[in-house]
């Protein structure tokens, strides 16, 4: 356990800067393959080949993609609350960015080792809100106030049954530390908890149905709190535009798109590290596993997920409005809070 | 009459209702198209070649040096969007004509093959090339000196018309 930059240059204030800037180098080239992908991949699936032309088939589009962003004008209405409207895309951002603090890399790196992980990426997620609500308001337009409107509806009804999804873990874990709660997991493949925990003996057939209704529970409810389809009404193009980004342009856009980007992969992290044992390999602690290889199992599990929302953007079409509230508040919350109590006691009686 | 009896909630089984199934099957569709193979041509690199059915912009045959067309005008009766003009000149045959101004405005032209089928010496057919560009309206004015082919490049198009007209 601990922290391989401060094993490195000691604690002091450059240690805590390199550890700083580490999850920022890991977003840029991450949102660009994650861009490349959506393009690629969507375009695989509808029967075109997409990007053909920068680079090598087109690897380079997300590229070009990002220079095109930032030599665009950077528009503010004349109408528009300036301040609020400079500072929406950044708030989100951070809110976005603030996540990865506390997101393991590998058994040896994790940005800020806080025993309230799990807490800490809940509370910074709703971070994003007041960031599409002050952009949507600001913006002056009644698309964006929509958009943002629709926005805060869906992650606050959303947040509820994640909620319980991260304190089932926490009951089972004992524990709001991420390090920790992967710590639990590790050893074989059958330690993870979506597949029924650490715990030996029959008992732990009676916790998989739960975990796995829990994990599903969260995959939907993290595709609602990343604004993706099929939840993406607050952008809903048929709709109202853009949403809350319409009135955006050049620099301040594409911050609103890679935190959309960097947001996936918190998303897809966190459901790793819950229910697929974070940074530990599936062949056990024997076999590539370590530090190195925590790397590659932590980011290539995540990236899995990243690939399975961009494989539903592409699949599923837009939800109603109504169907968005009756999923949130009538089943996942209900489902949620009834495998929480189940898992409760059935942690209890163990 | 009961309405509730027949909302969806209502006629929809069990599983249906879960969505989770169906959502399986959908995504398993997507998953499998995305290795079928793939059938977008890469356009310049990649030129389509038609074949003789393939009406691209009309074009006058040239043969032996010299036009077919003997400007009789019936092209330029027949074209629905007014697009030929042609004037007729004497040669030095008697009661021979041939068209001294004969220009297709490219920009009217809707590739409809009416003058080909009207023409009486087979002296305007379609050629296949469907790659046209022009700078300016005055550059979509082709005259006879871009709209001449000499016909052994319409061979196809002949053929087929032969076989089919
Ligand atoms: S193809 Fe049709 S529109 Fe074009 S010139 Fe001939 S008759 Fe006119
Ligand atoms: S119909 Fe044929 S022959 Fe008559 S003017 Fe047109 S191209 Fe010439």
């Amino acid at each position: 356990m601990g922290n391989f930059v401060f094993d490195l240059i000691g604690k002091n204030i450059v240690a805590a800067l390199v550890i700083c800037i580490i999850p920022l180098v890991f977003i840029l080239p991450y949102a660009l393959i994650a861009i490349l992908g959506e393009l690629k991949i969507g375009a695989w699936m509808q029967d075109r080949v997409g990007p053909m032309r920068t680079g090598w088939k087109g690897v380079l589009q997300p590229v070009a993609e990002v220079v095109k962003l930032l030599q665009k004008e950077d528009i503010t209405p004349t109408i528009a609350n300036k301040p609020l409207f400079n500072l929406a895309p950044f708030i989100v951002f951070i809110g976005a960015f603030a996540a990865f603090a506390v997101l393991p890399f590998s058994e040896k790196f994790i940005p800020s080792g806080i025993n309230l992980g799990l807490f800490f990426v809940f509370a910074v997620g709703s971070f994003a809100v007041i960031g599409i609500v002050m952009g949507g308001w600001a913006s002056n337009n009644k698309y964006s106030l929509l958009g943002a409107m629709r926005s805060v509806a869906q992650i606050i009804s959303y947040e509820l049954p994640a909620g319980m999804v991260f304190l089932s873990i926490a009951t089972i874990a004992g524990t709001l530390d991420m390090q920790t709660i992967i710590l639990n997991q590790s050893g074989p493949i059958w330690n993870w908890y979506i597949f029924g925990g650490p715990q030996g003996g029959a008992i732990k057939f009676l916790f998989i149905p739960f975990f796995v209704i829990l994990f599903i529970v969260y995959l939907i409810s993290s595709l609602a709190e990343t604004n993706r389809t099929p939840f993406d009404i607050p952008e809903g193009e048929s709709e109202i535009v853009a949403g809350y980004h319409t009135e955006y342009s050049g620099m301040k856009f594409a911050m609103f798109f890679m935190a959309e980007y960097a947001n996936m992969y918190v998303v897809s992290a966190i459901i790793v590290i819950l229910f697929l044992g974070g940074w530990s390999s599936p062949f056990g602690t024997s076999f590539m596993d370590g530090p190195i290889w925590g790397i590659f199992w932590m980011v290539g599990k995540a990236f899995f997920f990243v690939f399975v929302q961009i494989w539903l953007r592409w699949t599923l079409p837009r939800l109603r409005v109504d169907q968005l509230m009756y999923l949130g508040w009538k089943v996942l919350l209900p489902l949620s809070i009834a495998c929480f109590m189940a898992i409760a006691f059935l942690a209890m009686i163990n | 009459m009961n309405t509730n009896k027949n909302t969806e909630a209502q006629r929809l089984t069990f599983a249906e209702k879960l969505y989770l199934p169906e959502l399986a099957k959908g995504m398993s569709i997507t998953f499998r198209e995305m290795f079928k193979p793939k059938f977008t041509r890469q356009y310049p690199e990649q030129r389509w070649d038609p074949t003789g059915s393939y009406r691209g912009r009309p074009v006058l045959v040239l043969e032996e040096g010299k036009e077919r067309c003997v400007a009789c005008g019936l092209c330029s009766l027949v074209c629905p969007a007014m697009a030929i003009e042609v004037q007729a000149a004497e040669t030095e045959n008697e009661k021979e004509r041939y068209p001294e101004k004969f220009e297709i405005n490219m920009l009217r032209c809707i590739y409809c093959g009416f003058c080909e089928e009207v023409c009486p010496e087979e002296a305007i057919v379609m050629s296949k090339d469907y790659e046209l560009l022009f700078s300016s309206q005055k550059d979509a004015i082709y005259g006879k000196d871009r709209l001449l082919v000499p016909v052994e490049q319409l061979q196809d198009r002949l053929d087929f018309l032969k076989e089919y007209k």
